[in-house]
């Protein structure tokens, strides 16, 4: 089954809001995907932002010891902040993220990489979204849009690997609610592009591929026109980039997706139930997404 | 009698409940409030009540309904009244996908839009749709008639059995099977009724008349019963 929920906050007074008003949602769609779930938020853009690079880490073990971790880094690499909690951290550097990715290997193999980029920091891992929410305290989040994702795997493992949002390149990541069935040929596709990938997920095959578009050259737009063409499957996707968030479903439209524009906000969710809660929610716009039509909203 | 449920301080089980075990010719006026889009409210309801549900409801609102009479004061989620077999189902706004599905009678009125799939295997229900449906509404519809005053997405009644749509704006493209035929003075009839029994107004002499070519399935035209495989 699965759940999307998305934010995008239009009144950059209620920037600090973001995770309070986008937790309920995420949280109500555990019922459509209780096995894993995840966030990416988007943090407002500012001058520093331009200059940093933010890395989000994953840990398996929930009470990770962090600070012989930054305290080794700062070694090599002084300019370097961390915030974490639990299994996950957020390390904030003037360094590439491949070097810091390379030193963050060699410290721990069990480590992963979840995310980087400058403005982006993604959470996801398995467990009911409800402890997500709580372990990392995403009612206190903000930023400009977030994307997020509860699954209830019908494809592959469940793993925090396999757990939505997929991402690929910096800033850029992908939910899908759905299935696709040549997500193997679009594999070999970017395979033989010279393209990696760390799961058997057909989700992490859309996002690269879409991704792999955009590096070649496409907007957003024509990325997702090839990949109308190109995907064989059912799917709601959505996706965020540091000034857009964007939705799309396919021809058949058989997973569902509600839209709620406001003055303040735009909310998108899998259901209406997940969007209730919202302020002034009986006033908003409220409409299905029509097949294969390219919803997008950009940040002013 | 009346009585009002709030979702806030209730569950739809608990509502569902009560509402089945009423007695087959009990009547009376049933408020629900605060359905924040919550699933199954008012499924299964065998008894001549009206109801009304004031707000947005989710999925399967009003399943499987005889006899009631079930006003939405918002939009609803997917299948509403599937398998109705009689009485009203109303909503005010617009309507998900599989709207009617598989229904055997009574009538269904969506004044805003419903979503793809409307009325897929319809069995006699009729459905009238103040709005535009969707792709592939009416698949395999073998009763039952369904007015749409806007238009219809692509495959509008693919694989259509002996259900007629009447479309009063453009389609954007007919399923297998599917032909446009000429208005009758019977067809303008009925349309006039349903339109009145719906509470909408149009001309009826503006609609399209949609029915099956009668290609696809056994069709013995000595009988006067569908053989439907």
């Amino acid at each position: 089954m699965c759940g999307i929920v998305g934010l995008f906050i239009k009144n950059k007074t209620m920037r600090d809001q973001l995770g309070a008003l986008a937790t309920p949602m995420f949280v109500c769609m555990g019922d459509r995907g209780p096995d894993s779930g995840g966030l990416a938020v988007f943090n407002e853009p500012t001058p520093e932002s331009a200059q940093r690079w933010r890395i989000n880490v994953f840990a398996r073990n929930r009470e990770y010891p962090w600070e012989p971790l930054i305290h080794g880094l700062r070694q090599t690499h002084p300019a370097t902040d961390i915030v974490a909690s639990s299994n996950h951290a957020i390390l904030m550097t003037d360094q590439a993220p491949e070097i810091v990715a390379r030193w963050l290997g060699e410290y721990d193999p069990m480590l992963i990489v979840l995310s980087t980029g400058r403005v982006m920091d993604l959470y996801k891992d398995t467990g009911h979204p409800r402890e997500l929410a709580e372990r990392y305290h995403f009612t206190d989040l903000r930023g400009t849009h977030c994307v997020g994702h509860t699954r209830m795997a019908t494809e592959s493992a469940v793993t925090p690997a396999h757990s939505h949002p997929f991402v690929a390149g910096n800033d850029f990541c992908l939910v899908h609610n759905g299935s696709l069935s040549n997500h193997n040929s679009l594999r070999r596709l970017l395979e033989r592009r010279g393209i990696q990938f760390e799961t058997d997920n057909d989700t992490e095959a859309v996002c690269r591929f879409l991704q792999w578009r955009m590096r070649e050259g496409d907007t957003i737009e024509e990325s997702l026109a090839r990949g109308f063409e190109e995907l064989d499957g059912f799917y709601t996707l959505l996706m965020g980039t540091p000034e857009r968030l964007v939705l799309v479903r396919d021809a058949f439209a058989c997973k569902p997706g509600i839209i709620a524009d406001t003055p303040d906000y735009v909310a998108i969710g899998s259901e209406f139930r997940t969007l209730a809660h919202l302020p002034r929610i009986h006033e908003a716009n409220l409409f299905e997404p029509v097949p294969e039509k390219i919803y997008s909203w950009t940040i002013a | 009698m009346s009585e009002t449920f709030d979702l806030k301080t209730t569950t739809v089980r608990a509502i569902n409940e009560h509402l089945h075990g009423l007695a087959p010719d009990a009547t009376g006026v049933y408020e629900i409030l605060n359905p924040n889009g919550s699933h199954n409210i008012a499924v299964g309801v065998d008894a001549p009540v009206e109801i009304n549900i004031r707000g947005h409801a989710g999925y399967f609102t009003a399943g499987m309904n005889k006899q009631a009479r079930v006003t939405v004061y918002g939009n609803v989620g997917w299948s509403v009244a599937e398998n109705m077999m009689s009485g009203r189902v109303h909503v005010k706004g617009f309507a998900s996908q599989c709207a009617g599905a598989s229904g055997h009678g009574g009538l269904l009125v969506i004044d805003g839009d419903a979503s793809s799939r409307c009325g897929i295997s319809m069995k006699g229900i009729d459905i009238v749709v103040g709005g535009s449906i969707g792709h592939m509404s009416a698949f395999m519809a073998q009763a039952g008639r369904l007015v749409v005053l806007g238009d219809a997405g692509k495959g509008l009644g693919d694989s259509l059995y002996e259900a007629v749509i009447y479309v009063r704006g453009k389609i954007h493209g007919l399923g297998a099977d599917a032909r446009v035929e000429d208005l009758s003075e019977e067809d303008r009839t009925q349309i006039g009724e349903l339109l009145e029994q719906a509470g909408l107004s149009a001309r009826p002499a503006e609609f399209t008349r949609v029915a099956s070519a009668r290609t696809l399935y056994h069709w013995n035209p000595t009988s006067p019963q569908v053989s439907v495989l």
